[in-house]
């Protein structure tokens, strides 16, 4: 199509045109009706429409005028081509690699959590948040990492920023790991919590994964499209086969776990599997997750083309004003923290700059990868919050507000919601529970059931209808699970890995990852830290979700803000600093958007936001001797009482490493203005200036 | 080069890269013209190597996303 446009300059800007025409309408249409529910298709092409313009304009903007991107300049794939790590690699299976690799729970859940607020503020910041923010950290910091060598965050802000920074910035790459984990396990927990069915469906994928771990090491060794098709074919009838184990009494009890015990077999399992050999279980478990994860993403979005559901989620609901039972909070800076992969994610600044800059062919490619990589992203995020909005609010409220607020019985939850606006009644719950396969839908917060039910109603609209719902939902939720899973096994690697790298600077033998006990201890470690809040979440009285969402959407926001903070002074270094703006707006609106969360987060006077406040009103109870609800005991009000402050120390190191980093940031800035030469770090000078080929 | 890979074959590609596995046969064609007089790793030590690396700290190991 580029030939035809470029041989027709006068076509190209009708075309154009057009695309600005109609995603204007699109978008008006999806900004300004009122009552009756639109159409989802509106919003998939607004959406597509706003991705191609920022795509075909500011994409092109930054990497012509920004960073001036030379196509003639040696990648580190080339300098360094050894076929395994660097290898010069077409630029759409690099697109698909990296695509892969940023994709993951968080696009799915942070929407989904944003609807209690309507479709709309969700919508306008995963566009705006992605053209001028997420998807500008994305490639930038893919530029930067291509012209050194391929190197870490970490690395980069360590040589143009100090090194004071750069170990501060670790520190905040392991608590927003550790947040990640704890948060993206408790989804899980929150799903499977009294559902045999998708309990032994997600238990299921251990012994298959172990299964094609063997064959794929052992029977006919380094046959990925076989062992994935075995798996496949065992992970579907598991799942199949688990409506038998939910309607099968004695086989239910077994899999009908409590969230306390699943946490727990979690963090059990997180050990374990950190513990044994990659290609056992980890490895298979991911070839599976990630080809399920690709496959299920383009069903999603075919399902959303074929069916057009209508959205039955008020554009904006009252719970704006931060109200909203879903978790706390006014829409700002709220709504732009529970929103974070889709619109900006900061840990795509290390997946830009960990194995793709390394695969580049071409600089030029650059704008295709990391911009178009997460304009992808963001769609589907954009398809998570269809997902979530056309299913009725009033299941929407009754499947993510916490037990504590609308009860336990499909009675009270009607009654409570309904009052809120949202008209259910409890024949609507208790139907929904039963098309699902589900002993009760209430409560089951956390974003996957929410997207499960959403997704089966999109998915049951184009095949099986209301028969094959119990399937899609389960379905649903075991694609989530298998990947959330992956992510926390080889996350808890990660961490182990980085807690390991720490310590070992002070004592130097429990560096080596090749020893047992160190590996142990390690994975113990690391497992500790993130099961910690993990279980913390799952006994908290306001479901958990409400507490470890913000922390996560601060951490990862925080770590957005660090990148392009990173980014900023770069531009500075490099003498670009004309051109400042591009990351200066959106470093700006992340800081804060992080700096007023954490401050909230730590001390506003309503005991549902800040940390501080909830811990003095169970501390005053409790020197009286009160026992407040949903505690039970005196020890589990003092339990509570600590976590807060453990929560409240956290959103302080969180503020405390933002600020540290904004000072180095500004320090950097200082000297590169002080100095008339470009002083950037970069290695590999374009071709014909005496840089060998290595 | 390889417009002969048809759409499966860059799908395949694609999906291999995706799980960490790159082209086997790049890595073969690039070591007989830079290291012809050296071992050529055969497709299972390949296939493990690139397994090992993907989960490894430090080399090719890498960070997941949320």
């Amino acid at each position: 199509m580029t030939a035809i446009v470029r041989s027709n300059p006068r076509g190209h800007w009708a075309l154009w045109a057009l695309i600005v025409v109609i995603g204007t309408i699109s978008l008006g249409v999806v900004a300004l009706s009122r009552g009756e529910g639109i159409n989802a298709a509106w919003l998939v092409v607004a959406a597509v429409c706003v991705y191609l313009i920022a795509y075909r304009f500011y994409a092109l903007f930054i990497a012509e005028k920004v960073l001036q991107l030379d196509p003639a300049r040696l990648t580190p794939a080339q300098r360094h081509n050894d076929g395994l790590d660097y290898v010069p690699t077409n630029k759409y299976v690099l697109f698909g690699h990296h695509f892969a690799a940023i994709a993951g729970a968080g696009p799915l859940v942070g929407p989904v959590l944003a609807a209690q607020m309507g479709y709309l503020p969700g919508t306008l910041w995963i566009l705006a948040g992605v053209v001028f923010a997420g998807a500008v950290q994305d490639m930038i910091v893919l530029f930067m990492s291509t012209r050194r060598d391929g190197r870490s965050l970490g690395d980069m802000i360590r040589s143009e920023m100090g090194p004071v920074a750069g170990g501060i910035a670790l520190v905040g790459v392991l608590l927003i790991m550790i947040i990640l984990l704890a948060v993206l396990a408790l989804v899980v927990v929150k799903a499977l919590a009294g559902s045999p069915w998708g309990t032994f469906a997600v238990v299921s994928t251990i012994p298959i994964a172990m299964l094609m771990g063997v064959y794929c090491r052992f029977i006919r060794p380094g046959k990925i499209g076989e062992m994935s098709a075995i798996g496949f074919v065992l992970l579907m009838s598991a799942l199949v086969y688990g409506r038998t184990v939910s309607e099968t009494p004695e086989l239910a009890v077994l899999f009908n776990w409590k969230g306390e015990t699943l946490a727990l077999a979690i963090i059990g399992y997180g050990f374990v599997a950190s513990v044994l050999p990659v290609w056992l279980l980890l490895a298979p478990r991911d070839y599976l997750s990630t080809f399920l994860k690709i496959g299920t993403i383009c069903l999603l979005a075919i399902g959303i083309m074929i069916v057009q559901p209508d959205l039955k989620m008020p554009a904006i609901t009252k719970f704006i004003d931060g109200t909203g039972p879903v978790w706390s909070g006014s829409l700002f800076p709220f709504l732009f923290i529970t929103i974070a992969c889709g619109a900006v994610s900061g840990f795509h600044s290390l997946i830009a700059s960990g194995t793709t800059p390394k695969m580049i062919e071409n600089e030029n490619q650059i704008r295709l990868i990391g911009y178009g990589g997460m304009l992808m992203e963001s769609f589907v995020a954009i398809m998570a919050l269809i997902a979530a909005t056309v299913i009725e609010p009033g299941v929407y409220f009754a499947m993510n507000s916490p037990a504590g607020l609308i009860g336990t019985t499909v009675g009270q939850a009607s009654q409570v919601i309904s009052g809120w606006g949202f008209a259910v009644t409890p024949e609507m719950l208790a139907q929904m529970a039963k098309d699902v396969g589900e002993s009760t839908v209430l409560s089951r917060a956390g974003g996957a059931p929410t997207l499960a039910v959403g997704m089966a109603h999109i998915l049951s609209g184009m095949f099986g209808g209301q028969a094959l719902m119990g399937v899609w939902y389960h379905f649903a939720i075991l694609f989530e699970a298998l990947f959330i899973l992956t992510t926390v096994d080889a996350g808890t690697r990660v961490a182990r890995f980085m807690i390991q790298d720490m310590i070992g600077s002070v004592i130097p033998a429990f560096k080596n990852t090749e020893s047992w006990t160190n590996n142990l201890v390690g994975s113990a470690l690391s497992v500790m830290c993130w099961g910690y809040f993990l279980y913390q979440g799952v006994i908290d009285p306001l479901g958990g979700i409400n507490t470890l969402w913000p922390l996560f959407g601060i951490s990862n926001q925080m770590l957005a803000g660090i990148a392009l903070t990173l980014c900023t002074v770069v531009l500075f270094k490099m003498k670009r600093q004309a051109y400042a703006w591009v990351t200066l707006v959106p470093t700006s609106w992340l800081l804060a958007c992080t700096l007023t969360a954490g401050m909230q987060k730590l001390v506003h006077p309503s005991p549902r936001i800040g940390f501080i406040a909830h811990a003095q009103v169970f501390g005053d109870a409790l020197a009286q001797g009160k026992i407040l609800a949903p505690a039970k005991t005196i020890e589990e009000m003092s339990r509570i009482v600590f976590n807060d402050y453990v929560d409240a120390a956290l959103s302080a190191a969180f503020i405390a490493v933002v600020l540290a980093m904004v000072f180095y940031g500004v320090v950097s800035i200082w000297k590169a203005l002080g100095t008339s030469r470009v002083t950037t770090v970069e290695v590999g000078a374009p071709v014909g200036s005496g840089v060998a080929h290595a | 080069m390889p417009d002969t890979l048809g759409i499966t074959g860059w799908a395949v590609r694609a999906a291999r890269l995706m799980v960490g596995v790159p082209d086997y046969d790049t890595y073969v064609a690039h070591r007989r013209v830079t290291h012809p007089d050296e071992a050529v790793m055969t497709y299972e030590e390949f296939f493990r190597e690139r397994q090992d690396a993907r989960y490894s700290f430090g080399k090719g190991g890498r960070f997941r996303c949320c």
